[in-house]
């Protein structure tokens, strides 16, 4: 395990600095002089001048990488060209959102997802098996944010239940029932990602079921529902695991277009905003951070996998 | 085993996968014949008639601009069909022969994936944002952003499964004759690959539509005047309440197509060689 874990790290520092370099070069992409590119339309020469000694512009490409993974390293993703703010503390408001967000996903992935996904497993090839896996594809085939526009019409407009846009932070009035705020956004963002979970679920648990263990527990004569919880279930739950730390991770960039029906201020519609506002700074933070969360996610889900199932890594 | 008998194979006993491939062929008849099938010019505004409800002559009824629904939404199945296909155009090309390639010559191989395993490291949606952020709103932008990110995926899974036949005796045994490489990759390895290649098509195809629309929802996909079903939803989002059939109708389409594609997707995965069965994963 020790040694696994030693070399995933060390197969994740490449992968980083190669992501990191992508971008790095992000901004370069851009046609014009990149100084004026990350100050935007009003700044002066002379500001231009300043950044671009400051930056290492004049200098060849690879030393200016250094000097932006250096300043990087400290914290310092340079400054949003709307905002006026240091790129970082922008990125930092919309945590709050997108992680509240994202759990509360989650838990409505695991709440639905996990049971009708035993339920599939278990009835397999009966009509309620094939009712729940066409309905689950069904429900991934729907686009997230025309779900949205309907749920806030029957929920918000029709019926008045719930909120319709904006997030109030915890910290302000209204407190822990400011998460109302985020149940139709929550719910908006889980169809698609609990059909992919039912779908696994289901797929892991045929899986298992065919293994000679089962076969042992059935010939005992256990119940049906007890090998189904204890001995499939289980089993298929390590790959189901790893699946909830993926679409996590995923979560936060796939959160794009339901905050930008739902007006949360969270990261994803702050990316949305800084494209169309061509704040270049902010949009490589954004990238930057998401990709590296997303990279640390992924590694320590893979550790865990290994660790819930021994075989992994001694592969 | 050839293309008809797997086709047939693939829907024995599948009422509602059979239905999808109906509805998908609806939709590439739509696409071809729009011209002949729309009653007026999906572009035509008529300030006058704005916002009609469905009835006749405007079937689905008409927009904010006044243009007719039922039309917009026929040309709209052509674009359905150009960025689908588009996109499986270039995810294949690229990602599959990056995907060969690195399990053939390994050496190469190893470089390249790791350039992947790069690329795989941005969240789809994420990716497609940054590229659209370096390039102009356009039908071929759209196609190629779609198209690479889905190539990554794509090169991995031809990957496992040309490294798989490579281990396989009829490779050796060209080897042992002296066919060239290239010869053995395309001649004696691609024709194995067509079945799974026609099911990661499919899916690719399901999900660039789920991509597109979200990238015109964002005002980041197609120029605005180009009638595709995204757009329709995005431009008339505001109109929910005034007009709700304005959303209903492009939402409607774009769902039975994605869930069409799907079922199709699905049915094919289940009759091709069982070798190759766990490396594509659609929904």
């Amino acid at each position: 395990m020790l040694a696994y874990t030693a070399k995933r790290l060390l197969t994740l520092i490449p992968t980083l600095l190669a992501a990191s370099i992508l971008v790095f070069l992000f901004v370069h992409l851009i046609p014009g002089d990149p100084a004026a590119i990350l100050l935007g339309d009003t700044a002066t020469p002379e500001e231009v001048a300043q950044l671009s000694s400051e930056m290492g512009f004049d200098h060849p490409l690879y030393i200016q990488y250094f000097i932006w993974l250096s300043n990087v390293l400290k914290g310092d993703l340079g400054t949003s060209i709307f905002f006026g703010e240091p790129v970082l503390s922008v990125i930092g408001s919309g945590a709050e959102t997108s992680i509240l967000l994202a759990s509360m996903t989650m838990i409505w992935i695991i709440l639905i997802g996990l049971p009708i996904g035993i339920l599939s497993a278990t009835k397999h090839g009966t009509w309620i098996d094939q009712m729940t896996s066409s309905g689950a594809m069904l429900a991934a085939s729907i686009p997230t944010f025309w779900l949205g526009l309907y749920l806030i019409m029957i929920f918000s407009v029709t019926l008045g239940w719930f909120p319709s846009s904006g997030f109030p932070s915890l910290s302000d009035h209204g407190g822990i029932t400011n998460l109302r705020y985020l149940l139709l956004p929550s719910l908006t963002l889980a169809a698609p990602n609990t059909a992919l979970i039912i779908r696994l679920v289901r797929a892991s648990m045929l899986d298992v079921s065919r293994e000679d263990h089962v076969r042992t527990a059935r010939a005992k004569g256990l119940h049906p529902t007890r090998v189904a919880i204890k001995h499939i279930f289980r089993n298929a739950l390590i790959a189901v695991a790893a699946a909830f730390g993926f679409t996590f991770a995923a979560l936060i960039s796939e959160a794009v277009v339901t905050e930008t029906v739902f007006s949360l201020p969270g990261i994803g519609r702050l990316v949305v905003q800084s494209i169309l506002r061509r704040d270049y700074p902010v949009i490589q933070g954004v990238i930057l951070v998401i990709v590296v969360l997303y990279m640390v996610i992924n590694l320590a889900v893979d550790l865990a996998y290994a660790r819930l199932d021994p075989r992994v890594s001694l592969k | 085993m050839n293309a008809m008998n797997f086709l047939q194979a693939a829907f024995a006993g599948r009422r509602l996968a059979t239905l999808g491939f109906l509805w998908l062929v609806m939709i590439a008849v739509a696409a071809i014949a729009a011209p002949l099938i729309a009653p007026f010019d999906p572009l035509e505004i008529d300030p006058v008639g704005r916002l009609a409800k469905p009835g006749w002559p405007n079937l689905f009824g008409t927009d904010h601009f006044g243009r007719d629904t039922f039309s917009r939404a026929v040309y709209g199945a052509r674009m359905t069909v150009i960025i689908g296909t588009g996109s499986v155009v270039v995810a294949l090309l690229a990602g599959g022969l990056i995907g060969m390639v690195s399990a053939y010559f390994t050496k190469l191989g190893h470089f390249l994936m790791r350039g992947v395993d790069v690329l795989m490291a941005f969240p789809a949606l994420l990716m497609a944002l940054v590229l659209i952020t370096l390039l102009e709103r356009s039908v071929f932008n759209t196609i190629l952003v779609i198209g690479i990110v889905y190539a990554t995926t794509t090169a991995r899974i031809l990957f496992g499964m040309t490294l798989k036949l490579k281990g396989e005796v009829f490779v050796d045994a060209a080897v042992c004759s002296g066919v060239g490489n290239l010869s053995i990759l395309f001649r004696h390895i691609l024709p194995n690959l067509v079945s799974p290649l026609l099911v990661q098509a499919s899916f690719i195809f399901a999900f660039a539509q789920l991509q597109a629309a979200a990238l015109d929802f964002l005002g980041l996909g197609l120029p605005p005047e180009v009638p595709s079903w995204g757009n329709m939803l995005s431009e008339e989002r505001i109109y929910v309440t005034r007009a709700p059939w304005l959303l209903i109708y492009p939402g409607i389409l774009i769902v039975l197509s994605v869930f069409s594609m799907n079922l199709v997707g699905d049915a094919l995965r289940d009759s091709i060689d069982p070798r190759f069965k766990d490396d594509i994963s659609g929904v």
